[in-house]
């Protein structure tokens, strides 16, 4: 069970949480080209080990967290926010 | 066997006596037996037939690696099968059958395919039975399925009930410093030492008592076990008996197994069956014993062969000798204590030890002077009887050879083949066991994960040793903890006094094929089977293990798997650790499907969504159906009425007069702050930044591989206030949806979205006379006139009695209409009045038909027309895309294959014979070429009151434009049905939208 | 293949004590060089080996496999074959498979064991119904096998479904596709490994490729850890980790990501079930069948986060098992056996890549999402046809990994670009 240290509510179960996916995209504007967008929609490094990925606290805060996870031994890393205007918002 | 219950023994028994039935036939035991003790006690005879060759098993241990005694227990729905007879607590009435058998495990007429085994040997199934014998010639899988459904009703083991299972389970959770696996010496030692060094320590035992070897020692340990037991209840030690730790999973979570009322006669209906606990430990402490195994040789299978340690159980734990004349066959130190008690009790005992000589005489010494004949350079080398034991035929060491010498009656014959750890919770880790050759075990490998393991697990066999493994475990955990390392120091494993022999299998009967030595008995794996794994080349031990079935029974290789790795690094010459060993998967003992699903099952399957109308809309007659997770109005039947007159009436009416219908579960979203208007720009198709406060806007979101993700209609309450609405399927995933774009993407842009979905009630009021029914039910009429409320627009206002509603003049159905919110408290207020006026003017309510049947009519897309490959073109949609600026979406929506002219897009679909009817589903073709993939397909029908004849909505390539007058076939194959069509424009019903605008 | 297997020889040879039969296949030593290198030997790349040898006459190709053949998702998945797909590409290339599994006991001398019992979708409201006949309509209209069992029907077929008045989800009826099965998945591997063998293919075990060396755009030769190989052509089999290749090769990203995926089988019954009978309703889906030894075998949906670790976690342990009882109330008191994980190439529209790479002479067979056990038959024909004839056949042509950037999304779900909702 793979339990995330939520930066608003602390250490959360699995159950709690939504994967999204690959966090390290850069996501082009709006009007970028269009093999930019192939790019970032459709291209994965897929890394075997540890990556930057999305998670949503979905049943929690609903804040999307930027998480450093280990894709073979489940491990994670770091937790943050993939927000950052959020850390200067709390206190 | 002649067993035979023990005066003075069986520390575990009870006073009373329970009546019990096998097969049919009434017996007794003692309170405080297992099944498997029970029916040793009555020497009933065989007690299961083996999975292939039918051959008659008995019992051969005393604990849940049991092979041998696998049982059904209870009858009709709550029938249990392949239970193991040793865990089985007995229980008064309890009933047992034997399985697996024709007519009955005594007399098993299957037991021919023992006659024919010679034939059926390791993998024999993949070189036959799939053409005509004998060369299996032919083709297609005709001739196999019929084998097929011989060996299907052959194979199998107990039968399973059909009927829904009566009982419940529950689900549970749990959290500590600590988890202990196992409740013998060192898994209490290290829960003491835990619990006194402050921890919240919880302690864990498979069995129906605590103690583990303990229960089984040869001098009455209860006292002992109970004080220490009373101890660290006292310290605060959470403790489970009956309690499996099936499985570790990440982050040192593990799944528990309790067995609530398995052992009882007649349970509480409030209690759960059996509870399932998820665990969530900092560390976990895994004291889980070792597991005795024997060693192949031929007819090691024979009812009356089980392990010493299992003998040493039934005597001294349930006062059960299981036989007078006992022979023992070992090849290391255990077995001599077992002999000893097992004299002292009143057996006549001949052990065989397989090694050469003792370095430590003093343990045979202790045996010979309570009566043991022990003989060294000997081991049982094959077991004689049918349906029992009734002898040995011996085999001594010449030289390095083992040959068969003389053959000793016995009506009992224990084997040991050595000890090995029960490392299968460490294994679900990914944790590779290692071979150890001294002691002739897999041991636990190093782990990085926070778990520990002590005591015989870990290969302590002396019981100071698994003590003091057990305090060093529970250091290691309090060092852990406190962010210290490496301050416990643990012994490595000393082994026997007398050094193990190596034994795995000893063959002194190779002349006839016919006589098997098992090396996985419940999955009837030959010594023989291994070697044909070996010669055809399955010398990978994944390849091996395939091959032959070895280790994939109940038991799942806690016996076999360590025998058969053996036989296989043999075959190459090589050493165990170098032919590798397979991994263990969870659960480590079976685990019934229902307590995983607990309390989710029936109709608590997935949790239930309702309107604030619901006991509303029940009361008015309405019938629902499920939504997704909701359930919603499908229609208001009126006596007589058949659906199809129900929905035909229902839609009619609402074109008519006025049609009321619960649209509560549309997602509703609130999407606030100074940057909404710039938000809503990116995330629709169409512009939003000029939506003026008052107005609402019916938009698209596409996904960003510019496929239309949702639809609604979002209302501007302010310039920093919106209402979105989605459709019902999406209303979660649209919100997720946003919440990544605001928190990943856009971070700059000042925007809060907040579901608001359960937060309002929601009616549609429909209908050339839908303003007459509101301006009856607002406070001030004026609100809602044509002038004040025009098409598209938005007010908060109040109903009568001064309930606060927010209405917006959208339609779906084409026809005049408005969609009235209340906060969810006043929605069957807000509806009473909306349908005391409605019926004033002779309006109904409708449902999700009727409103499928209004928007076929006009045009409307719903979930079935945007199936997630549909683009804003092919919805006939495109003026919807703004070019006027970018969006999510706005880019990979032009690909070239997407901008194709040919690609299906969206029309209404009319039979040409206007009696005939089509189904949804439908597949169209060109008359000139019916077959292959369709040019279109149809999404939705109905029959239409409008036009008084089905139509249709779905797609056709290139649209209706390309097919202006052609009759198309419309087929639906699977359903028996086909017609001829006409394509026109989907928007057929008032396509200039002046019903809306009335 | 030295002996020809049938009833025939079982017999003789258990009448001399199953001392005469051959080696299954060879353990050849690896050459330095061959005209096809073919990375992966689960069951992708032997039925490819298999069908360069057999269809193509191509002289020297090896297997390499890293472990042992068969060892990934060939010998740990469901074993469900079945062809109901819908979308062109897609449609003709399962059922091409499926009527490769149809003779494949024959084809290959070995007992498959594909057992044509059906495949039953259960069905919970009308409107799954009308969504289902579109895909099951096109199977009839394309020359494949499809059927609408109303409620009666199911009802009489398979009695103890849950049809009780307080499902969750009531059952409305079922598209059926009587061709689909369930074979025996480590006996297809073998099969094909002994095919192949017998007709000269090198299959090589313990043969980790840990290097590739690049000529530009070419592969020039592949280091592993039993020395270094090279081919004329090299070719990629390596659902699960072709990431992991292709990253090694020097090439970027792909449109694939590695989710695991559980599977599950209980102990050992008698006859309980006797189609493959799947269902997706609230958020759940499950499919079940009873493997010839009597086990349940039944799975569910992935993990739902990207892992390449072949062990599962609670959640999806639970929501399968709610599912099973959900289905089939009677699966309450069966027991779990055991339960693991494979790691899936999850691909970005939920179907699979035969094609060319931008090197000229490597080729991909990757992406297999849910479908590669029942695929592996056509999956080693059709890269077979594209290998030695570098070009791709007409069925597979928009299968390749330029697709997405023309537009051309072959996504049977409608779930758009989320690997992790292609299941």
């Amino acid at each position: 069970m793979i339990k995330i240290d939520c930066p608003f509510c602390g250490v959360r179960d699995h159950s709690e949480f939504s994967y999204g996916g690959d966090g390290s995209i850069e996501w082009p504007a709006l009007d970028a080209s269009a093999s930019d967008w192939v790019t970032a929609v459709y291209e994965r490094d897929n890394i075997r080990g540890k990556q930057w990925e999305t998670w949503h606290h979905l049943y929690g805060c609903r804040q999307w967290l930027l998480v450093e996870r280990d894709t073979l031994t489940h491990e994670i890393h770091t937790v943050k926010l993939a927000h950052s205007g959020c850390g200067q918002l709390s206190r | 066997m002649s067993a035979t219950r023990v005066d003075g023994y069986g520390w575990s028994l009870g006073a009373a006596t329970l009546n019990f039935s096998w097969d049919g036939t009434r017996y007794q035991g003692r309170e405080g037996d297992t099944l498997a003790s029970a029916l040793l006690v009555n020497n009933v005879g065989p007690i299961g037939r083996s999975f292939k060759y039918h051959r008659p098993r008995g019992i051969t241990s005393a604990g849940v690696e049991e092979s041998g005694a696998l049982v059904t227990v209870g009858q009709g729905d709550r029938r249990d099968p392949n239970v193991r007879a040793t865990t089985q607590t007995l229980y008064e009435g309890l009933q047992a059958y034997g399985q697996n058998a024709w007519p009955n495990v005594r007399y098993d007429a299957g037991a021919i395919n023992n006659v024919m085994g010679r034939f059926f040997a390791a993998g024999f199934y993949y070189k036959t039975f799939f053409g005509l014998p004998p060369f299996d010639t032919g083709s297609g899988t005709g001739v196999w399925m019929k084998y097929e459904s011989l060996i299907r009703k052959a194979a199998g083991m107990g039968s399973a009930s059909t009927a829904p299972d009566p009982d419940h389970y529950e689900h549970a959770h749990g959290f500590c410093d600590v988890l202990v696996v196992g409740s013998g010496p060192a898994g209490r030692r290290a829960a003491s030492v835990a619990v006194q060094s402050g921890l919240n320590v919880w302690l864990v035992e498979q069995d129906s008592a605590f103690g583990g070897t303990d229960l089984s020692a040869t001098d009455n340990r209860q006292q002992l076990i109970g004080q220490s037991i009373a101890e660290l209840e006292a310290a605060g030690v959470t403790l489970l008996k009956r309690t499996t730790a099936f499985g570790l999973y990440d982050n040192a979570v593990a799944g528990l197994l309790e067995r609530v009322t398995d052992h009882e006669a007649d349970p509480s209906p409030w209690l759960p069956r059996q509870r399932f606990w998820t665990v969530r430990a900092t560390r976990i402490i895994l004291a889980t014993g070792a597991l005795e195994r024997g060693y192949a040789f031929a007819h090691n299978d024979r009812p009356g062969v089980m392990t010493p340690s299992a003998a040493a159980t039934y005597l001294n734990r349930y006062g059960v000798l299981a036989g007078q004349t006992i022979c023992i066959g070992t090849n290391n130190d255990s077995a001599y204590r077992t002999a000893t008690d097992l004299a002292k009790a009143g057996a006549v005992v001949t052990l065989l030890d397989a090694r050469t000589r003792l370095q430590h005489p003093q343990l045979s010494d202790a045996a010979k002077a309570a009566g043991v004949n022990v003989r060294l350079r000997s081991l049982p080398g094959k077991a004689l009887g049918r349906c029992s034991v009734t002898g040995v035929k011996t085999a001594v060491l010449a030289g390095r050879e083992w040959r068969a010498q003389s053959r000793i009656a016995c009506d009992a014959l224990l084997v040991s083949g050595g000890w090995s750890p029960v490392v299968h919770l460490l294994s679900h880790r990914g944790v590779r066991p290692v071979w150890n050759e001294t002691l002739q075990a897999f041991l636990p490998g190093e782990t990085s994960e926070p778990i520990s393991v002590c005591g015989s697990a870990a290969g302590y066999w002396s019981e100071q040793q698994c003590l003091d493994s057990g305090e060093a475990a529970a250091h290691d955990a309090v060092d852990a903890m406190a962010g210290v390392t490496g301050t416990a120091t643990i012994s490595v494993p000393l082994g026997w006094d007398n050094p193990i022999a190596p034994l795995y299998a000893l063959n002194i009967d190779t002349r006839s094929g016919q006589t098997k030595a098992f090396v996985d008995l419940q999955h009837d794996v030959t010594s023989s089977d291994i070697a044909l794994a070996h010669r055809e080349g399955f010398v990978s031990v994944e390849h091996m293990k395939r091959y032959t079935t070895l280790g994939m029974a109940n038991d799942q290789g806690k016996n076999g798997n360590v025998i058969g790795l053996a036989l296989l690094a043999d075959a190459l010459g090589t050493a165990i650790d170098s032919v590798g060993t397979t991994t263990f998967r969870p659960p480590y003992t079976p685990v019934a499907i229902g307590a995983l699903a607990g309390p989710h099952k029936g109709s608590h399957f997935r949790p239930l969504r309702r309107t604030p109308l619901h006991a509303w809309n029940l009361a008015a007659g309405g019938t629902l159906i499920e939504a997704g997770l909701w359930q919603r109005p499908w229609y208001f039947k009126q006596t007589n009425e058949s659906l199809e007159e129900t929905y035909s009436r229902e839609a009619r009416v609402t074109r008519q007069r006025v049609g009321l219908c619960d649209v509560t579960s549309l997602g509703k979203i609130a999407v606030q702050g100074p940057d909404a208007a710039e938000f809503l720009d990116r995330v629709y198709t169409n512009p939003f930044k000029t939506l003026q406060p008052g107005r609402a806007r019916y938009g698209i979101m596409l996904r960003d591989d510019g496929m239309v993700f949702d639809d609604g209609t979002t209302w501007c309450l302010s310039p920093t206030d919106y209402f979105m609405t989605t459709t019902t399927a999406h209303a979660g995933a649209v919100l997720q949806r946003l919440e990544e774009l605001l928190q990943v993407r856009w971070p700059e842009l000042r925007v809060h979205v907040s579901s608001v979905t359960d937060q309002w009630a929601g009616v549609s009021v429909a209908g050339p006379l839908a303003r007459q029914v509101l301006e009856q039910c607002v406070a001030d009429a004026e609100t809602v006139s044509d002038a004040a409320l025009p098409f598209m627009g938005v007010i908060d206002t109040e109903l009568q009695h001064a309930i606060p509603a927010r209405i917006a003049r959208i339609s779906f159905s084409g026809e005049l209409g408005y969609e009235v919110y209340t906060p969810s408290g006043f929605g069957p207020e807000m509806m009473t009045q909306l349908w005391t006026e409605a019926q004033a003017v002779g309006g109904c309510l409708y449902g999700l038909e009727a409103l499928n049947t209004l928007r076929i009519e006009k045009g409307h897309v719903t979930g079935a027309e945007l199936d997630g490959n549909i683009t804003l073109q092919d919805a006939g949609l495109g003026n919807m895309g703004a070019s006027s600026k970018a969006y999510v979406g706005s880019v990979l929506k032009d690909r070239p294959e997407l901008r194709r002219e040919d690609r299906p897009s969206l029309v209404g679909l009319s039979p040409v014979n206007t009696s005939e009817r089509f189904n949804a589903g439908s597949l169209l073709y060109a008359p000139d070429k019916v077959g292959g993939h369709p040019i279109g397909w149809v999404t939705g029908v109905t029959f239409s009151p409008q036009y008084d004849h089905w139509i249709g909505i779905g797609y056709i390539e290139g649209g209706a434009t390309a097919w202006p007058t052609t009759d198309i076939v419309c087929t639906d194959p699977i359903r028996g049905a086909q017609t001829t069509v006409r394509v026109s424009t989907a928007h057929r019903y008032d396509p200039e939208g002046a019903r809306v605008r009335g | 293949m030295a002996s020809r297997y049938s009833m025939w020889s079982v017999f003789r040879n258990g009448l001399s004590g199953q001392q005469h039969w051959d080696r299954v296949w060879r353990d050849p030593e690896p050459a330095s060089h061959y005209d096809v290198v073919i990375v992966g030997g689960g069951l992708h790349g032997l039925a490819t080996a298999y069908y360069l040898k057999k269809m193509h006459g191509i002289r020297r190709v090896a297997v390499l496999e890293k472990g042992w053949i068969g060892g990934g998702n060939a010998g740990r998945n469901t074993t469900i074959v079945r062809s109901n797909y819908r979308l062109p590409g897609n449609r003709e290339f399962y059922e091409h498979s499926l009527s490769l599994w149809e003779n494949l006991s024959h084809e290959l001398n070995y007992n498959v064991m594909f057992s044509q019992r059906g495949h039953v979708t259960v069905l919970h409201s009308p409107g799954a119904i009308d969504t289902f006949s579109r895909t099951y309509n096109t199977l009839r209209m394309t020359g494949s096998d499809g059927e609408f069992w109303d409620l009666d029907t199911l009802k009489k077929n398979i009695p103890h479904l849950n049809y009780a008045a307080d499902a969750r989800f009531p059952i409305y009826g079922a598209t059926v596709q009587p061709r689909a099965g369930t074979a025996r998945h480590d006996a297809v591997v073998w099969g094909y490994a002994r095919a192949a063998d017998a007709l000269g293919v090198d299959l090589i075990q313990n043969c980790e490729v840990t290097g590739i060396t690049r000529d530009a755009d070419r592969i020039a030769s592949l280091q592993t850890s039993r020395g270094v190989i090279t081919g004329d052509k090299t070719a990629f089999a390596v659902a699960g980790h072709t990431s992991q290749l292709w990253h090694m090769a020097g090439l970027g990203g792909l449109p694939i990501e590695s989710h695991k995926l559980q599977a599950f089988v209980s102990e050992p019954l008698k006859p309980l079930l006797d189609h493959v009978v799947a269902f997706s309703v609230g958020g759940g889906l499950f499919y079940v069948s009873q493997s010839d030894k009597g086990g349940m075998v039944f799975g569910g949906d992935l993990d739902w986060y990207k892992s390449y670790a072949q062990r599962g976690n609670l959640p999806m342990v639970q929501n399968v098992a709610e599912c099973a009882t959900a289905l089939l109330p009677c699966l309450g008191r069966v027991r779990l056996l055991r339960h693991w994980a494979g790691v899936m190439d999850m691909s970005m529209d939920g179907s699979f890549f035969i094609c060319k790479t931008p090197l000229s002479n490597l080729y991909l067979n990757a992406g297999w999402n849910y479908g590669g056990f029942k695929a592996s038959p056509a999956s080693g024909w059709y890269f077979a046809d594209l290998i030695a004839n570098d070009r791709p056949h007409d069925v597979i042509r928009h299968h390749d990994l330029q697709r997405f950037a023309r537009g051309y999304i072959i996504d049977e779900r409608g779930a758009g670009a989320d690997p992790k909702l292609h299941g």
